[in-house]
């Protein structure tokens, strides 16, 4: 007892003494990073810049024999019915799941937060679907949709016959039930980090809230709320550059049908490039994809950022 | 926290209708995959005489033993290779302010940015060149590179808030700098390992798109492919596919619940670091 305190004792002393006297360049070698860097650069840097440049190709991934077109695949991009409206999906699905997928989440975590006796093991059950392969939800949602699916069965049974619907072949529906199996399977996802905020939340400033006569809406409002910035920060980073990239829901779903109305630029890049063979118009479609991304996380960081100063 | 009212109790309630709409589809799932083809009545009617068969039959026809080891083999490979050279990279990157740490931070916050389709098309290009197309190799050599700058970065953030005193001690006791990492700093990293581990190994667990790329065609698939597969092929069959998509599940779930403290706060841990 006394040995170990005593010699733990002198070598911080030892520490102290020495880093006074001279400064110690105990810098850790730059080497350390390289093999993760030469990785990285491997897989990530060098083909993402070799597919801006292929972006001004007319390459179709096997002809060697390809030239510079300029800006000719994003004018055909702007210009394609089927890619403009890509977009407008893999946008409107990114502020559906983004908005919906953590307005339950929230209200989850506040009814996970209470003192009701079920909520460490609705903690773990409704986290469950966020763990398992989204391709897999996928394809069980497709069977559950479809027109004799679970779905309208249930619904049937409850007496709501004129509810039913054909979820994933009907153009107008078919996005927004894509949306619904994401919001199914994530919302626990939400939830966890969501409580991972509030319970980082002090009891006192609950109590003091009590005591200046807040009610449960005020006191989320005024005390929590504020409180749960970082959670709101990363959560929705996650859903929009989630669903901004969206790819696995969709092809299980509906592979863009009918037609292409649930298609995003997931979607038609993949189908461009494997089933087409136009790389060059693909990779245009990424870089699309990548701005889309870029943007949306710098204005997200931009407006968070400010959020989370005003609230500390 | 408050003592337990009625109003908790209507909450109670609400909460757990909640879990019911969460279980209903894997009640389904389970229902009829042991159901037998003949058996077509409600999806919502407890089967009558469940049975085993689609299961067996879809494990045998679906080839889903090698590509269950093939998921495996690829998830412990990457996430291993992943965890270390990525720890190893975030030390120096934390701790040193020259101009090439500031610089290769700055590639790896573009490396989060990047869409990884953006890279998928040309990467294609080079691994069939290089002719790895069709290896689980590829995938392991992939998502070592594709998960560096999430898992470098969470590293950052940890190492950032960690006092330097005891890798200033080690240094000082005669210890290399891989020595003083291996013994002294890693281990402190213990927290953010364990989050890193979480993430990683979902995410390269649960990956479509990328075997889908580099995988399609050859005999050699990982779950989420194998499952993908199956299904065009039966597309009819939906006992024997959901026989397949319980196979698929059912190690997950396993996982998750014996391990769900760890696994939840590992999601949870990225608000912390």
């Amino acid at each position: 007892m006394t040995t170990a305190s005593s010699d733990r004792l002198s070598k911080t002393t030892a520490g102290v003494h020495v880093g006074f006297r001279r400064r110690l360049d105990n810098t850790p070698p730059w080497w350390f990073a390289l093999p993760a860097m030469v990785l990285f650069a491997f897989v990530v840097l060098v083909p993402s810049a070799r597919g801006v440049y292929y972006a001004f190709t007319d390459w179709d991934g096997l002809d060697p024999n390809y030239s510079l077109i300029g800006l000719d695949n994003f004018t055909v991009v702007f210009h394609d019915p089927d890619a403009v409206q890509a977009i407008w999906h893999t946008l409107l699905i990114a502020a559906a799941i983004t908005i919906i997928q953590n307005g339950i989440g929230l209200l989850l975590a506040l009814g996970v937060n209470s003192a009701i006796k079920s909520r460490n093991m609705l903690r773990v059950f409704l986290f469950a679907p966020a763990v398992v392969t989204p391709i897999v939800t996928a394809y069980l949602w497709r069977n559950l949709l479809g027109p004799d699916g679970a779905v309208n069965s249930l619904l049937g049974a409850v007496g709501l016959t004129r509810w039913q619907q054909d979820w994933l072949g009907n153009p107008d529906l078919a996005l927004w039930s894509i949306v619904g199996v994401i919001v199914w399977q994530f919302a626990g996802y939400s939830m966890v980090i969501f409580l991972a905020g509030l319970q980082s939340v002090p009891r006192e400033v609950y109590e003091a809230a009590d005591i200046d006569g807040a009610g449960p809406v005020r006191r989320f409002w005024s005390v929590v709320r504020p409180l749960l910035a970082p959670a709101f920060t990363i959560n929705l980073m996650l859903s929009i550059i989630g669903g901004i990239k969206l790819f696995d829901q969709v092809y299980a779903l509906t592979g863009g049908g009918p037609g292409h109305a649930t298609d995003t630029l997931s979607t038609l890049i993949y189908k461009d490039a494997f089933t087409l063979g136009e790389f060059g118009y693909s990779v245009a479609l990424a870089v699309v994809l990548t701005i889309i991304v870029a943007i949306a996380s710098t204005g997200q960081y931009v407006v968070l950022a400010r959020n989370e100063r005003a609230a500390s | 926290m408050n003592r337990y009212r009625r109003r908790t109790f209507g909450l109670e309630l609400v909460m757990i209708g909640a879990a019911f709409v969460v279980g209903f589809p894997l009640y389904v799932l389970v229902n009829l995959a042991v159901r037998p083809t003949s058996d077509t009545s409600s999806p919502l009617r407890p089967t009558a005489s469940p049975t085993m068969e689609n299961f067996t039959e879809a494990w045998q026809r679906g080839a889903l033993g090698g590509a269950l080891f093939n998921s495996v083999v690829v998830t412990v490979f990457s996430v291993i290779v992943v965890l270390a050279i990525s720890s190893f990279a975030a030390y120096p990157l934390a701790r040193a302010t020259a101009r090439w740490s500031r610089g290769m931070f700055l590639l790896i916050m573009l490396g989060l940015a990047l869409p990884f389709q953006l890279a998928a098309l040309p990467l294609y290009q080079t691994m069939r060149d290089l002719g790895l197309l069709g290896t689980p190799w590829a995938l392991v050599l992939f998502y070592s590179g594709l998960q560096v700058p999430f898992t470098t970065f969470l590293y950052i953030g940890f190492l950032r808030a960690l006092p330097r005193d005891f890798e200033d001690a080690a240094l000082i006791d005669g210890c290399t700098p891989v020595q003083g990492f291996r013994y002294v700093v890693f281990p402190m990293l213990k927290p953010i390992t364990v989050t890193a581990l979480v993430l990683n190994a979902v995410a390269v667990w649960n990956d479509f798109f990328t075997p889908l790329l580099y995988l399609s065609g050859s005999g050699q698939q990982t779950m989420p492919v194998a499952i993908s597969g199956f299904v065009g092929q039966y597309v009819t069959n939906w006992n024997l596919i959901f026989a397949a998509l319980v196979i698929s599940i059912v190690p997950i779930l396993l996982v998750y619940f014996a391990l769900q403290r760890s696994i939840i706060n590992g999601f949870a841990g990225g608000l912390k670091a």
